[in-house]
């Protein structure tokens, strides 16, 4: 018997609808306004004039400082900031986590200050703390508190620069979220796996690293790729403290030529660019932590559509068969 | 009577007045229970009557409150001394457990790890065997258990028997001299019982001491050298299995040998 599918009525109209809007979004984007100005040319004698127009979104100022060198060197810091502040960040979180699990109450009380103060605080009043922490502290000395001995002397002013007033102020925002993260993945590997791992005398420290991590890792690394995206957009803050990032490099060059929208976008799409590029690392790096956890691993975008296409090939090869499937089933 | 035979003449596992409670309510009140070497003992009993418990003290995964525990001669978790009793370090502790094997209900493989690696990890990790070693010795012990096919597999890739296989083969990479089963059949498919079943049998065969927290009735009275009856965390009844199973003296052994045969 024949199988009629089901029509989406509903589904077509929302897709019409879509479709005329992305349609305006693209004659919006790549539309010319009259700038104001009129360019007269003579030709074979005949003299014409006619208005002079542009790109509404000054398409070709944003490709001419694309790759300039100011821009340039402002992503390699904002790639610095991010996987250096990224490093510290997850460092510092595992840590906080594990500190938080310990049956050591001053540990885990500590951990949660920790959690409690960093969440609790912009960032963006961090960075402007740890770039001004020199007017508080002119030097800083490692010793014994309340006793006057110090082993080390170090001048603030010097010690915190720009660059590693961000990196210390992104890092440590950073360890906050990133210890809820590790707890959450630490949390979610069964009791059992412990046991197992103690019982072949394995010591607490040794379950946790050959045994718990591993595991947790699987729990733990897709969030950490959305924090990896969001420091991204976060080290942007930086150029409050006049870190010369991308976005700070892009208002250099606006505050000297006045083109503030074309920067912007051109920030925007190595913002866009970076991300993309972070969320193909992302799906790798899943895939291979959720071996053991999936019988079958899910196959990369690149065997996706290989199998699409090969789908798509086999119905135009052979007549499209009666589809008695499911009524045979 | 020689140095040799006099240190086989300490039972393997010893618990005198063994009690343990926990939030208020109370485990273990009080049990005792000698293993000797090479012997099987079976643990029966309704659930909640502290079966699980009991071994799990023996292995220090839990702290008894009270009571002596003694493996092969020694106190576990503790060391007497000039009349006090020392608590071991977390790393004593772990020596001994390491030479304790410890079979689970739910098998605990390691999820991440393949099968030939669950069963070297202790080795390499725990007792610093070469690599190589390890592994040669892993292939053997799985294909003892029947399993050295699937040395690549990965645990989820196993159905619950070879999963519990495997597990009993990790334990024994370790070469434990006491090998504890925590109802090691009971989340299997009924089908997949005999072939874990017929592992431990032939471990019993092979002289291993094993104590088995166990609902099989059958397995008990054909391998156990001794059955002991718990309930509410006292031993009601113990001894040879074709007498305790067969013709039990107390009213409770009675009742729930009546409810599980």
């Amino acid at each position: 018997m024949k199988v009629v599918p089901v029509r989406h009525t509903g589904r077509w109209i929302a897709g019409a609808v879509m479709a005329v809007i992305v349609a305006m979004l693209v004659h919006t984007l790549f539309s010319k306004v009259g700038t104001g100005q009129t360019s007269c040319h003579t030709v074979n004698g005949v003299r014409s004039c006619h208005p002079v127009v542009n790109w509404r979104f000054s398409w070709n100022i944003v490709f001419h400082y694309f790759t300039s060198s100011e821009i340039l060197h402002g992503l390699v810091l904002t790639i610095e900031l991010t996987i250096l502040a990224m490093v510290i960040g997850i460092v510092l979180g595992i840590s906080i986590a594990i500190m938080r699990l310990s049956p050591n109450r001053l540990l885990s009380s500590t951990a949660w200050s920790y959690t409690w103060f960093f969440r609790g605080t912009p960032v963006y009043v961090q960075l402007l703390f740890w770039f001004n922490i020199s007017a508080i502290y002119q030097t800083l000395s490692i010793g014994v508190p309340f006793l006057h001995v110090t082993f080390l002397h170090i001048n603030a002013v010097a010690l915190f620069t720009p660059f590693r007033a961000a990196l210390i102020g992104l890092g440590l925002n950073e360890g906050a979220y990133m210890s809820e993260i590790a707890r959450s993945g630490l949390i979610a590997v069964d009791e059992g796996q412990i046991e197992a791992a103690s019982s072949l005398g394995m010591t607490r420290g040794q379950s946790l690293r050959l045994v718990v991590l591993p595991q947790a890792m699987r729990v733990i690394i897709p969030p950490t790729g959305n924090e990896v995206i969001s420091m991204l957009k976060t080290t942007s803050l930086t150029s409050a403290i006049s870190v010369v990032e991308v976005l700070g490099a892009a208002q250099n060059i606006y505050a000297a030529n006045y083109e503030v929208m074309p920067l912007l976008i051109t920030a925007s799409i190595w913002y866009l660019i970076i991300t993309t590029v972070l969320s193909i690392g992302q799906f790798y790096l899943e895939r291979h932590f959720a071996r053991g956890a999936q019988r079958t691993p899910p196959p990369t975008p690149i065997a996706r559509l290989r199998e699409d296409a090969k789908g798509i090939m086999a119905k135009f090869r052979t007549p499209r068969p009666a589809m008695t499937r499911e009524v045979a089933a | 009577m020689s140095a040799e035979s006099a240190v086989s003449a300490v039972p393997m596992v010893e618990a005198r007045a063994v009690c343990k409670h926990y939030a208020g309510v109370e485990v273990l009140k009080g049990v005792d229970l000698v293993v000797n070497r090479g012997e099987v003992t079976c643990l029966i009993g309704p659930s909640g009557s502290g079966k699980s418990t009991l071994l799990r003290c023996i292995n220090h995964l839990e702290k008894h409150d009270a009571g002596e525990l003694l493996v092969d001669g020694q106190l576990v978790g503790y060391e007497a001394r000039d009349g006090k009793l020392y608590e071991r370090s977390d790393k004593q502790i772990c020596v001994e457990r390491s030479r304790i094997g410890m079979v689970f209900q739910r098998f605990n493989l390691f999820q991440h790890l393949t099968v030939l690696d669950n069963v070297t990890i202790g080795q390499v990790k725990v007792k610093n065997v070469a690599p190589d070693k390890a592994a040669t010795r892993a292939r053997e012990l799985l294909a003892r258990v029947g399993l050295d096919a699937k040395e690549k597999n990965y645990p989820s890739q196993l159905s619950g028997g070879q999963q519990q296989r495997v597990a009993i083969a990790r334990a024994l990479a370790m070469e434990p001299k006491l090998m504890l089963f925590d109802e090691p059949t009971s989340a299997l498919d009924p089908e997949l019982v005999g072939e874990v079943l017929d592992v431990m049998k032939d471990l019993a065969r092979s002289g291993m001491t094993m104590i088995v927290v166990t609902h099989e009735m059958g397995f008990a009275r054909e391998v156990a050298d001794t059955v002991y009856f718990l309930d509410r965390g006292i031993i009601e009844e113990s001894g040879d299995p074709r007498k305790v199973l067969t013709a039990p003296s107390s009213d409770r052994l009675k009742s729930f040998l009546s409810k599980v045969l």
